[in-house]
């Protein structure tokens, strides 16, 4: 196998991670609209929270990104 | 086509070297300075006409103090206060970084891992000091969690300890991952534009939602970059 043909298959099984930030960004704000459709009042307090956690969960789905961009293009 | 990396690449303007150290005015250099002139100028600008009424640029001025003031008051507490300063140039200088970059043709910053992980030492090492000024060897109970078995102890202190030295590494490579990731997306879909002729207005019009989304991401990394700081300081001030 060239090295050109294994950069491309390991760029690809680096991305594979995001599977689970998928899940995860899912369960923020599915945690979120429950909570807003069980208490309308509360989504002031609650929506900095959500909007931590997405950015806290996004930046693990870049980690994999990066990874798979160091590898395509170094 | 150039590599969707160049554009982090670090260019010389003015070289100089002291004792064998580069200390070369780079990109990089010139970009924090205007950085740092845009939020002097942005401020400056804002409370010039201290006006009763805020006129534009004082609503501006006068809600970025006023969000971050309330982000130490809500998560560091009263004891937060002398550090509101810090915090609220550690917040400005990532957020007009991240957004300055964001213009074609400029330099990010922030998508270096070395300005990153710079600005987080700072935030670990003077949290750290904070701590041990305030609470003397007190403070190294921080390692234990309170309410467990003492036996735990041998299993919960290496890895309390390991994951407060962490803290620097994944506050940094947070902001860092973020920009350079989100920089290098846009190079890609900006390079499927170009090489697919006609048809590259579906790329296009991705490009410009990413473009938003990476508008969203400067301001929320920002954000999580100075509530995480605020959070530490919580911790070194009142333990647990």
């Amino acid at each position: 196998m060239s090295v050109e043909a294994a950069k491309l298959i390991g760029a690809g099984l680096a991305v594979i991670g995001l599977a689970g930030v998928g899940v995860g960004i899912g369960n923020v704000f599915a945690a979120f609209i429950n909570s807003v459709a069980r208490n309308p009042s509360a989504q002031g307090t609650v929506f900095p929270f959500t909007m931590l956690g997405f950015a806290l969960v996004e930046a693990i789905a870049l980690f994999a990104l990066l990874i798979a961009f160091l590898i395509l293009f170094r | 086509m150039a590599s969707p990396l160049q554009q982090f690449e670090i260019k010389t303007i003015a070289s100089a070297h002291v004792g064998g150290v580069d200390v070369s005015f780079t990109n990089a250099s010139l970009f924090m300075i205007v950085a740092i002139a845009a939020i002097t100028a942005f401020l400056l600008l804002g409370v010039r006409k201290r006006a009763l009424v805020p006129g534009r640029m004082q609503s501006l001025a006068e809600l970025s103090y006023e969000f971050i003031a309330g982000l130490v008051r809500d998560n560091v507490g009263h004891a937060g206060r002398p550090y509101f300063p810090f915090i609220f140039t550690l917040f400005m200088f990532i957020l007009f970084a991240n957004t300055i970059g964001l213009i074609p043709f400029t330099f990010t910053v922030t998508s270096h891992i070395i300005v990153t992980f710079a600005l987080a030492l700072v935030v670990f090492i003077g949290v750290t000091i904070v701590g041990i000024a305030k609470h003397g060897t007190k403070w190294f109970s921080y390692f234990f969690p309170p309410g467990a078995p003492i036996y735990m102890a041998p299993l919960l202190v290496p890895i309390e300890i390991l994951s407060y030295l962490a803290r620097p590494v994944t506050l940094a490579l947070r902001l860092f991952a973020n920009m350079m990731a989100g920089h290098t997306m846009l190079k890609v879909f900006a390079g499927f534009v170009v090489a697919m002729g006609l048809l590259g207005v579906a790329p296009l019009a991705i490009l410009i939602a990413l473009y938003m989304l990476e508008l969203i991401v400067a301001v929320l990394q920002a954000f999580v970059f100075t509530i995480l700081t605020c959070l530490y300081l919580h911790d070194a001030l009142h333990l647990h």
